[in-house]
């Protein structure tokens, strides 16, 4: 029976994770409408210049995702626009939108920008934090989606000059709000955040002292693209400044202002600026003032470290009480505890940044009322249920995801919009693919590697990145004399929407039949330019980078020469190779509608669930007897100290009784061959050998309790345990009336080597035992040695506050002076007292870090897939792809990424989940183009290559009585290459990286 | 001779995701490298090597991902096996195998991609350039 659901999805907010919800919905066959409130979409991650701990440009791994979501067939872009009313219910909800007048045509706009110049009237511009200037009429940033500018006829002085420019007529003053009505199936909610208005805490005199400015505006002087073209400046006078002070928790973390919530983001993003200003300016002085220093995730301590050691950036603890100016020389006089030694102390910086939090989205109440669902205390969206279902709200088809949740760094806010993506369809998933239609491309030219060559060569400034360094101008110049290049330019930012028409407009004016892009890595933005190729008609195989960023410009920083010559250099290969290219045809193959997940804990079970009740059968391994992980052995679970048990009981219930999943237990993965959409997995269940076919696969493996050996005395004294033998005591009541029990923090965990990292959840684990403890054994002393407390978590710092409140005693000890033990007495250094003072203790718990499972080294060899520096599996991409692997087919999620709490594992499992189904829901998937062929009237037949390839992709066919040849099996071959240079006669070639094509490349570096 | 000239043929997967690490570390290294990609360690030839000192090559770096790491099972330890081949036929011929030099480096290992270009270029620097170069 059909329910006469609606294939379509309205997802609000067009932020990063709104972004990622649009693009996994329309790749799975659901029609998306992407509705912004603002004329561009980006949301808060535009504006950055930088991302913690990589650095990678922000802008720049944006933009190709939001040019992705522009020229989408399945996607409807509403900006500038606001959702009015929401009517009906899951599968059915009716939607009115209003899109707001932006006095410009959107059809007919083509960005060319003539208006803005010609604009007489400056305003504040909002996306540099209102620093910079703009023109009344603009766009938000040069990359903005889509490329249309708007009036800000607030400001308007309706001079007409625009109107009087535009020769494509797009301007129209008489342009009224217009009202838009969609019928959806389901709701996405990401509106992300507001940034605390720091003049509100009045103490830091924001507004009031010129020097004193947010970290927002500190991050868009950093920018290239910013008001200052990336350099920092004091507001007083200009001048650079030579001594800066942060201050962290700015609307955050302080019950006073009503933010008693931790922001998450902050200490880290302090830490990027701050090293982003030291790499501008190295005699700079930076001084970081901070309460806890929250650096939980991936590679985030050793980034804190970096700063430290590399950069000389200065840490303090403290609580900063008051600023004031100096009035002669504008300077800060900063006042503040230590609160390490509990000193009073003055600090004097030229220049002050208030690293804002992250609060509620201003409309967030309008639209809370409007969609009839809650918020929470904090102005957040409120979901189901923290735990366990952290993406869905109390109205069935109603999904929230990203910042609107609640703050959350990057990586976090895209694999919740995956998982909201995931979430969405299952209600309604049998419509799917009733409402989108396939992308039709222009008709390719014809291209044959006989007829001469005509070049295009884009040379990229990407900002100051490249042009900062290299010499744009003498690179364009130098294209402009290589053979066959018929046109050479340069571009602000290759990736953005406009230059990728800008491209296409070349490709049809000069007749192009090659392009050549200079810019950043191919393997990120190789895709983007193809498909730009693509619907200018040509050939997307007809298209070569040279990488003039990461392989230049951020490598020979300080010899811009140097740089420069080996720009040129790698454009002149590239352009060398560019000319023996040829098109390729793309073949597709299906995908078998089925996954493996590998580990049933919480994160396993609840992938398996959402791939399984998206009607996608799921075969779930676990090497142990019962499925629960991790998770079973706990008791309670934080911050809302219900049952471990009652959150996984009706979750393994669930796993047993769907139809869809087919549960080993005992079993191991043992092997597996194949590709994405075809994997052969062997199973081995005791003594047996199960054989499935599948399309994707979820590591979900987990980690363990790190076993601190000869640490504090464990493993020789019972009463030294680890807090997950703590919670089994607590579980079976045996604890012998204990009088006092101390707590030691960050055993084995943020080492100087080895294990460097913070393991995230330690400290709430830590203030879930002491509450445990206190209700158990209410006269029993708890005291917790700490080194910073990470409760970062939605509710964590209430539930930190909570417990102080119940008289845990909170001893902060540093990592030169750690505690030590002695005859049942812990010994810590008391820095207020400045001596060591003694802890009674009957017992005494380690708090250590989660870490990978013995059986994760073998998984990465048979999966092949990478692990990072820290032992767990390494995902793609730090920022943008935190739940999949760089292998296509393959996804991770939960503690097998890194450790983290039930919450952060379950809104990974549904988004590893979304990126898996994507493939299945297709159906199909692209082979490989570039695989490797033969030209049977060379080869002899020696089966030289049949030997080498490691995939049997090669046979010898016999084509004449007595004769054969190699033949390719183009699903198998995976385009290594490797077998060309076996070949005697030279019969094989690699699609796309011939031999006559490599040695294009050498002769054009070494014979010039 | 400022800086010598190496042709440096990097995996996609590994030798060029270090690249690429170390310049989002913004890790720097002398500007000898000419990068020309190719999907695995595995494609290169040892025609193209040769053709390269042939044509004045002051160095030849190939970099793979580690062994067992090879995101097609093995091609790393063809290049391995084809490379000290090459070598010994590249001693034979009284050219000397320093100018060729086989590395793994992983997607990650931006620092070690820039030592591996700085150590290189300064071994090559200290032998002096190609006696072929015309
Ligand atoms: S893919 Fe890196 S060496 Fe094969």
């Amino acid at each position: 029976m059909t329910k006469n659901y609606v294939g379509a999805v309205l997802i609000i907010g067009g932020g990063v994770s709104g972004i990622q919800a649009s693009l996994d919905l329309a790749e799975s066959g659901l029609k998306v409408y992407l509705v912004e409130k603002n004329p561009s979409i980006g949301g808060g991650m535009a504006q950055l210049d930088k991302t913690f701990p990589t650095n990678d440009c922000s802008m720049c791994i944006l933009a190709p995702k939001m040019v992705e979501v522009a020229r989408h067939p399945n996607i409807e872009l509403i900006t500038y626009a606001e959702v009015k009313e929401v009517k009906g219910h899951v599968g059915n909800f009716r939607i009115k939108i209003q899109k707001n007048p932006r006095y410009v045509d959107e059809k007919t706009c083509n960005g060319c920008g003539l208006c803005a110049e010609k604009c007489p009237v400056l305003i504040p511009n909002e996306f540099d934090s209102n620093i910079g200037a703009q023109k009344v009429i603009g766009l938000p940033f040069p990359q903005a989606v889509p490329a249309v500018y708007t009036i800000y006829k607030d400001f308007c002085i309706e001079c007409r000059s625009c109107e009087f420019v535009c020769d494509k007529k797009a301007i129209n003053f008489q342009q009224e709000p217009q009202e838009i009505q969609i019928n959806v199936g389901a709701i996405i909610v990401s509106t992300g955040h507001a940034v605390f208005d720091a003049a509100k805490k009045s103490v830091y005199k924001f507004g009031i002292y010129k020097n004193v400015i947010t970290s927002l505006e500190f991050e868009r002087l950093l920018s290239a693209s910013g008001p200052t073209q990336g350099h920092v400046i004091k507001f007083s006078d200009g001048q650079e400044p030579k001594n800066i002070a942060f201050i962290q928790c700015v609307g955050s973390r302080d019950e006073k202002i009503g933010n008693p919530y931790c922001s998450r983001v902050c200490c880290m993003y302090a830490t990027k600026e701050a090293i982003i200003a030291k790499e501008h300016n190295r005699n700079l002085e930076i001084t970081i003032f901070f309460m806890d220093l929250r650096a939980y995730g991936k590679a985030f301590q050793e980034y804190v470290q970096r700063a430290r050691d590399e950069y000389g950036i200065n840490y303090i603890r403290a609580r900063v009480s008051d600023i004031q100016e100096d009035t002669k020389t504008n300077n800060l006089i900063i006042k503040y505890i230590d609160t390490v030694t509990s000193e009073y102390k003055k600090f004097e910086a030229d220049m002050v940044v208030l690293s804002c939090g992250l609060v509620k989205q201003n409309n967030a109440e309008k639209l809370a009322q409007i969609l009839n669902t809650e918020l929470d205390e904090n102005g957040f969206f409120k979901e189901k249920d923290l735990k366990t279902a952290p993406m869905d709200t109390a109205i069935p088809g109603i999904y929230i995801c990203g910042t609107a949740q609640g703050p959350k760094d990057i990586p976090d806010s895209v694999a919740q919009g995956s998982g909201a993506a995931a979430r969405a369809v299952i209600p309604i998933a049998e419509a799917r693919g009733t409402l989108i239609k396939e992308k039709i491309f222009p008709l390719e030219k014809l291209v044959t590697i006989e007829e001469e060559p005509r070049i295009g060569v884009f040379v990229c400034h990407c900002g100051t990145n490249i042009a900062g360094v290299v010499n744009i101008p003498e690179v364009v110049n130098h294209a402009k004399s290589l053979p066959n290049v018929v046109y050479a330019t340069n571009t602000v930012y290759a990736c953005a929407d406009d230059a990728q028409t800008q491209i296409k407009k070349a490709i049809n004016d000069y007749n192009l039949n090659r392009v050549v892009v200079a810019s950043c890595t191919p393997r990120t933005h190789e895709v983007l330019f193809r498909g730009t190729l693509k619907e200018g008609g040509l050939n997307p195989y007809l298209f070569e980078m040279a990488n003039i960023r990461e392989h230049s410009s951020w490598v020979h920083t300080h010899e811009p020469q140097e740089a420069t010559e080996r720009a040129k250099d790698q454009l002149r290969m590239a352009a060398a190779k560019a000319r023996l290219l040829r098109p390729q045809e793309e073949k597709e193959i299906p995908v078998i509608p089925s996954a493996l997940v590998i580990g049933a804990g919480i994160s396993g079970m609840m992938a398996a669930l959402n791939i399984a009740d998206q009607g996608f059968k799921v075969y779930l391994v676990d090497k142990k007897s019962e499925p629960g992980g991790l998770l079973k052995e706990i008791y309670k679970v934080f911050p809302t100290n219900g049952y471990s048990k009652d959150v996984l009981e009706p979750i393994i219930k669930k796993v047993k009784e769907h139809n869809n999943i087919e549960l080993l237990t005992s079993s191991t993965v043992k092997e597996v061959v194949g590709y994405i959409g075809n994997f052969d997995v062997k199973i081995s269940r005791e003594d047996q050998d199960i054989l499935v076919k599948v399309g994707t696969i979820v590591v979900a493996t987990g980690s363990q309790e790190f076993k601190p050996n000869g640490m504090f005395g464990y493993g020789k004294h019972p009463n030294v345990m680890t807090q997950l033998e703590l919670e089994q005591k607590l579980a079976n009541h045996e604890l012998k009336n204990p009088k006092n029990i101390v707590m030691i923090q960050c055993v084995g965990a943020r080492e100087e080597n080895g294990r460097t990292y913070c393991s995230r959840v330690c400290c709430a684990v830590a203030l879930k035992n002491a509450q445990t403890i206190k209700e158990m054994y209410p006269n029993c002393d708890v005291s917790i040695c700490y080194r910073d407390i990470q409760s970062f978590g939605k509710k964590h710092e209430e539930y930190y506050e909570k417990t102080q409140e119940i008289g845990v005693n909170f001893l902060k000890y540093e990592p030169e002076k750690p505690p030590s033990v002695n005859d049942g007495k812990v010994l810590v250094f008391d820095n207020v007292l400045r001596r060591e003072i003694e802890l009674d203790a009957d017992y005494i718990i380690l708090s250590t870090p989660l870490v990978p499972t013995e059986d994760a080294e073998t998984l990465s060899k048979t999966l092949k897939v990478p692990r990072s520096p820290d032992g767990f599996f390494a995902e793609a991409h730090a920022k943008l792809r935190p739940v999949e692997f760089m292998s296509d087919g393959i996804y991770l999620c939960g503690c097998a990424q890194g450790p983290k709490d039930i919450t952060d594992s379950v809104s990974q499992a549904c988004g590893a989940a979304s990126r898996a189904i994507v493939p299945m829901a297709k159906g199909k998937i692209k082979l490989e183009a570039l695989t490797t062929f033969v030209d049977i009237d060379v080869c002899i037949g020696c089966g030289q290559c049949v030997k080498i390839c490691s995939f049997n992709a090669i046979k010898l066919k016999e084509i004449k009585p007595g004769i054969s040849k190699a033949d390719v099996e183009e699903v198998i071959c995976k385009g290594c290459g490797g077998c060309v240079p076996t070949c005697p006669t030279g019969a094989l070639s690699q699609k796309g990286f011939e031999t006559i094509q490599i040695r294009s490349m050498v002769k054009a570096f070494l014979e010039e | 001779m400022k800086y010598p000239k190496i042709v440096t043929f990097l995996c996609s997967w590994c030798g060029y995701g270090g690249a690429d690490t170390a310049g989002v570390s913004r890790f720097q290294y002398p500007p000898s490298i000419r990068v020309i990609r190719v999907m695995c360690s595995g494609r290169v030839d040892s025609a193209i090597i040769l053709e390269a000192f042939e044509l004045g090559a002051d160095g030849v770096l190939v970099c793979g991902c580690h062994p067992g790491d090879c995101h097609y099972s093995d091609g790393n330890l063809k290049a391995e096996k084809r490379i000290n081949d090459l070598k010994q036929i590249l001693e034979l011929v009284g050219f000397g195998s320093e100018r060729l030099r086989l590395e793994w480096v992983s997607a990650s290992e931006g620092a070690k991609f820039a030592s591996v270009v700085k150590e290189f270029t300064e071994e090559i620097t200290e032998i002096g350039p190609n006696p072929l170069k015309k």
